[in-house]
This record gives structure tokens, C-alpha cells and sequence, in this order.
């Protein structure tokens, strides 16, 4: 079977997340003058952890994407 | 037709976006590699193994149509036609996919066939699978090439690239990908694209709806601009075509909701392909259906912008203003600082090459097993169709980058090209819904229908484009020829079913509604009952909300 892809997607999020993170606690008055106000790096950066976080928690939960049709308990409840 | 002094929109990006953008390369370039390993068959390459989920094959098939000429494109109609645009989605669309999942993909899946040509030729004749094969292939590669170009212009708009440069690195990199890991590679790639491409516009989105404030500011200054009042409803000004669109509500109902949509989304290899990878009927049914969720959502983040851009940019779209299709990237200059800068400028690229791989994974499958097995050797083993299938993409790409630079020198034609496409498939959707629902229709009135079909619509459209044939609005044009090249096929197939003689029920059966294949055991696993994984009922609800959402802007 293939690789999960859950958590690569869980993965790039999460390094994105971080980074844009970073990024918007370093941001300067320039930067959130020229984003309406908003510490939209910041907000963003935390919305893909967010989201990365779903991915893998999904990923753990219901770790087999691809039941195997032979094995019905697959957690596909 | 993207023409603006470069140095206009260029975005002020540094090393923290191009890290954003390099890091998405790897992710992507290393998807390919790990999709690689898990080949060991034709149908892992070109099917990606029969094996996927419904969530991930329409999350792709919503991705391979979210090219960034569609995304860009889009944007552009919200701010040339307000509120109209989202025909374009909830009837030009959602009614298709739906009935793709719920009526048309059990045959495509069961009949276990690698392509929509190939269907044709179970259902009809060799002749028809090759007809229509080549003309399949030919327009992958001409509308990879237009895609290329098309992002080759915005990069160097953006960032500064020149033209060669962008060309040759998203090329190489689309190569990469499809050749090491196949359909698997494109698939998985398409589902990572989709999240990176929201990610990238939603901020663009926010920003811009803070700044014209709120949805209510938005209105009121839309209702202010040149599109006015108009720009702001969808049914209620079709009842003449005076409305922004230039559309009256038959126009929209029959042409854009019926003919060209319908046409688009249940025979166009390209999408119907990311269902053939499903891990049975049910999944397949489900795909382009969990795709309309997210297709009734897309207005949110094009005609939005769309309509921002119009209201800030006054020169939007003017003689000597940037051109519509810049809408998004204008924002993305005026609101975003380098962060979601990068973000977003990798949503950009991550569409175009989503679209482009789209293309070439449809076009190395029907090469391989449409053009070459069923008509040049057949009789190979396996794996020579795997190693022909990767030399196909090298073929595919490398063609692409030709009508690329070729583009480049006459992109006048190449718009026409693409309009072209855009009712390419209207006379395939006729023979396709006379050839499942009649058993009598003959092989022959198959492959007549499509010619004479194909035939018509380019006899309607050519002496428009010439100026002989007045027939309004390029819109207007493309429903007249689409619904001529509809109508052209049917009847031909009718005529020629008539005088030729039929294939017995035996071949047909599993092909045909109403013939069932005894032979096909149900494929369905645990949990496909729940009303949740129900095509009908996941359907239902996408007319539903489709319907709902026209409700505010009537």
C-alpha cells in the first residue's frame, strides 16, 4: 500500500504553521499596517496548525486509508 | 492578452517566500518518489492501484479543475460580471457532477475499463475509441502548452522570471512527479494542491473584505461601480439578455447548466479519471460528488476577489488599467505581507502545475492504452506499457513546452483554442446519454454522431470568430455552437442507428442501462450503506445547497 497521505499533508501544514507563526510574531507595524491591522501571518500560521493538527489526529485515529477488502474491521465503521 | 508593463505588478517577495515556495517543491518531487515505490503494474501507474478513498480522488478531481487559469479566470468574471460568475459553479457544474456520480460513473467503474476512449470502444467500435482518442490526446497537450504559457506570463509579472525559465522548472517538475509515480503521484499531489491553494487565497479574501468593509461594504460599492445594481443579482435580470452577462435565463439554464457543463464534467477524461482510481463503485460514485462540496464553495474565493479588485482598482480591466485576469495577484500585492505572500504565490504555481498534470496524466493513459494497445501493439507485457506510459509523459511534456513557446508567438490563436475546447466535448455527451440509455444505437451512429457532432460546433463557431456569423457575446457563441454540435450528434445518431445494424445484447451488457453484467459481483465494503457514503443522498444535498445559496442573490 502507499503512504498515508494524511500525514504528509499534516506535515507540510505543520512546518508551514510554524513558520508563518514565527513570522507573524516578528512582524513589524509595516507589515500588519499593510494587512488591514491584521497579524494575518500570524492568524494564517495558526489556522494550518490547526488544520495539520486534524490530518494527523485523523491519521491516528482511523490509521488505515485503504481498508484491505478482506478485513472488514478496518475502522470503517 | 495579458499585457501590462511587468514591473506594475511585481511582488515585493524575499527569502522567506521562496523558502515557502522550495519547500512545496520538495514535498511535491518527493511525493513522486514515495508514489514510485508502490508500482508494480500498468494499473498502479495509470490507476493508481483501484485503490483510493472517495475524500482523496474528489478532492483531486475538484483540484484538476481548479487550474490557476480557471482560478485567475474566475476572479476575472467576478469582477467583469458580478454576481453572475457563480452560474459558472452552481448550475454550470454542481447538476453535471452529480449526475456524472449518481447516473453515469457505475459503467465507467465497472466495466473496468483504463479511459473514457476506451468505454467508447466497448460500447461502440475501435473507430470511435480512436477518434476520439486522438483528438483527447491532442488537446491535452495543446491546453498543457496554453497552461505552461499562461503561467509563464504571471511569474514574470510577479517574480521577475523570465519566461523560459518558469517554463522549463515547472515543466521538469510536473515530469518528475507523473513519471516516477504515475496517477498515484498526480492524485496525491492534487489533493495537497487544493489545501495549499485555499490556504493561499483566504487571506486575500479576509483582507480584502476588511478593507471595502464587510460584505455589506462590498455591495454598496459594487452597487457604485460600473457594474451597478446588476452586479449583484443572478436570476433576476435573465429575462432579457440586458444584464452583465449578456445571458438570458435559457441561455444559462440550457446552454451553460445542460449542454456545456454536462459536456465538461461527465466525458472529460482528464476529471472522470480521478473516479476510475476509486477502490470501488461506491467510492468512484461518490468522487466528483465530494467534489461539489468544495465547487460550491470556490465562489468565495474568486468571484470575491473579483469583485474587491473591481471596487479598489478603478482602472481595472480599462484601456491602460491591468487586465481583468490580475484581480487576485493585485490583492495579493496590496495585502499581503511575505509570509502568506509565499503561501500564496505557491497556491498560485501549486494550480497551474494541478491543471497541467491533469492534462498529461490523462494524455500518457489514453496514449498507452487507447492509441498504442488498441491500435499499434497489443500484445506486450505489462510492464512495457509502464515503461511506455512514462515515455508518453516525457512525449506529453515535452510537446507541452513546444505549444508553450509556440503560444508565445501567436496567443491570439491560442485563445481561440481554448474557447474551442471549452464545447470540445458537448457532441460526446450526446452520443454518451444516447448510447447508455438506447441498446439499439449501432456502433457506426457512435462514431458518425461525435464526427458530424465535432463537425457542427466548429461550423457555428469558425464563421463567428471570422465575423460572418453575428452571434453576440463569446459566451452566447460558445452555447450556440455547443447546443448545435448537441444537437447534430443526436440526430445523426438516430439516422445512422436506423440503417446499421446493432451489436447483440451479450456485448453490451454491463455497458447499457437496463443490461446488467450477472457476472460483476458487488464490490461494496462495510460502511457503504450509511446514508453518509449514499451517492444519492450526498447528491441531493449538493442540489439542495446549490439551490440555497442563489437564494440571497436572486
Amino acid at each position: 500500500m502507499l503512504f498515508d497521505i494524511r500525514r504528509i499533508l499534516g506535515g507540510l501544514f505543520a512546518v508551514y504553521g510554524v513558520i508563518l507563526v514565527v513570522a507573524g510574531l516578528l512582524d513589524g507595524a509595516e507589515e500588519i499596517a499593510k494587512a488591514e491591522g491584521v497579524r494575518i501571518n500570524l492568524w494564517t500560521g495558526v489556522g494550518m496548525l490547526v488544520l495539520a493538527g486534524v490530518f494527523l489526529v485523523w491519521e491516528r485515529l482511523r490509521p488505515k486509508d485503504v481498508p484491505d477488502p478482506s478485513d472488514e474491521s478496518s475502522g470503517d465503521a | 492578452m495579458l499585457a501590462l508593463a511587468p514591473q506594475d505588478l511585481r511582488l515585493d517577495v524575499n527569502a522567506l517566500d521562496y523558502l515557502i515556495l522550495a519547500l512545496y517543491f520538495a514535498v511535491v518531487v518527493g511525493i513522486g518518489f514515495a508514489a514510485r515505490r508502490a508500482i508494480r503494474s500498468s494499473s498502479d501507474f495509470f490507476l493508481a492501484g483501484r485503490a483510493l478513498p472517495a475524500w482523496i480522488t474528489g478532492l483531486a478531481f475538484v483540484s484538476a479543475n481548479l487550474g490557476a487559469i480557471e482560478i485567475l479566470g474566475m476572479a476575472a468574471n467576478g469582477a467583469q460580471y458580478g454576481l453572475m460568475t457563480v452560474h459558472y459553479y452552481w448550475i454550470g457544474a454542481i447538476p453535471a457532477m452529480v449526475f456524472l456520480g449518481v447516473v453515469m460513473m457505475p459503467f465507467y467503474y465497472r466495466s473496468k475499463v483504463h479511459s473514457v476512449p476506451e468505454f467508447l470502444r466497448r460500447r461502440f467500435n475501435p473507430a470511435t475509441q480512436l477518434f476520439n482518442a486522438i483528438a483527447f490526446a491532442v488537446a491535452q497537450v495543446l491546453i498543457a502548452g496554453i497552461n505552461l504559457y499562461a503561467l509563464a506570463l504571471v511569474m514574470e509579472a510577479l517574480l521577475g522570471w523570465p519566461l523560459w525559465l518558469s517554463v522549463i522548472v515547472s515543466a521538469a517538475i510536473v515530469l518528475a512527479y507523473i513519471t516516477l509515480g504515475g496517477l498515484s503521484s498526480a492524485i496525491y499531489n492534487e489533493v495537497m494542491q487544493f489545501f495549499v491553494i485555499i490556504a493561499g487565497l483566504v487571506p486575500v479574501v479576509v483582507l480584502g473584505l476588511v478593507r471595502v468593509g464587510g460584505f455589506e461594504g462590498l455591495g454598496q460599492k459594487v452597487r457604485e461601480s460600473v457594474l451597478g445594481e446588476g452586479g449583484l443579482h443572478t436570476w433576476s435580470t435573465t429575462a432579457s439578455t440586458d444584464n452583465p452577462l449578456g445571458a438570458s435565463w435559457i441561455g444559462i439554464v440550457f446552454g451553460l447548466g445542460f449542454v456545456l457543463s454536462f459536456g465538461y464534467w461527465t466525458t472529460n477524461f482528464a476529471e472522470v479519471q480521478r473516479g476510475l482510481s476509486a477502490r470501488n463503485t461506491n467510492a468512484a460514485r461518490l468522487t466528483p460528488i465530494v467534489a461539489a462540496y468544495p465547487k460550491l464553495l470556490i465562489p468565495v474565493v474568486t468571484v470575491i476577489p473579483g469583485l474587491v479588485a473591481l471596487v479598489l482598482f478603478s482602472n481595472l480591466g480599462k484601456e491602460g488599467g491591468p487586465a481583468y485576469n490580475y484581480a487576485i495577484p493585485l490583492l495579493m500585492n496590496e495585502f499581503l505581507p511575505n509570509g502568506v505572500l509565499g503561501v500564496a504565490v505557491t497556491g498560485l504555481l501549486a494550480s497551474f502545475m494541478a491543471g497541467m498534470a491533469a492534462n498529461i496524466s490523462g494524455f500518457n493513459t489514453v496514449f498507452t492504452y487507447d492509441i498504442w494497445k488498441g491500435h499499434v501493439n497489443g500484445d506486450k507485457p505489462d510492464e512495457f506499457y509502464v515503461r511506455l506510459g512514462r515515455v508518453a509523459t516525457v512525449g506529453g511534456v515535452v510537446a507541452g513546452i513546444g505549444t508553450a513557446f509556440i503560444a508565445a508567438g501567436f496567443s491570439n490563436i491560442m485563445n481561440y483554442l481554448q474557447a474551442l475546447f471549452a464545447f470540445f466535448n458537448a457532441p460526446l455527451f450526446a452520443t454518451f446519454i444516447i448510447g447508455l440509455f438506447w441498446k439499439r444505437m449501432t456502433p457506426w451512429a457512435g462514431f458518425w454522431g461525435i464526427i458530424a457532432g465535432t463537425l457542427a460546433a466548429f461550423a457555428v463557431y469558425i464563421p463567428y470568430r471570422a465575423g460572418v456569423l453575428d452571434l453576440g457575446t463569446d459566451l452566447n457563441a460558445s452555447f450556440v455552437a455547443a447546443g448545435a454540435a448537441f444537437v447534430v450528434d443526436a440526430v445523426v445518431s438516430v439516422v445512422i442507428t436506423l440503417v446499421t445494424t446493432p451489436k447483440p445484447e451479450e456485448e453490451l451488457r454491463g455497458l447499457v442501462y437496463g443490461l446488467t453484467d450477472v457476472d460483476l459481483k458487488d464490490d461494496s465494503l462495510a460502511g457503504d450503506r450509511a446514508w453518509y457514503r449514499s451517492p444519492v443522498i450526498l447528491g441531493s444535498g449538493a442540489l439542495v445547497l446549490a439551490a440555497a445559496f442563489y437564494l440571497p442573490f436572486l
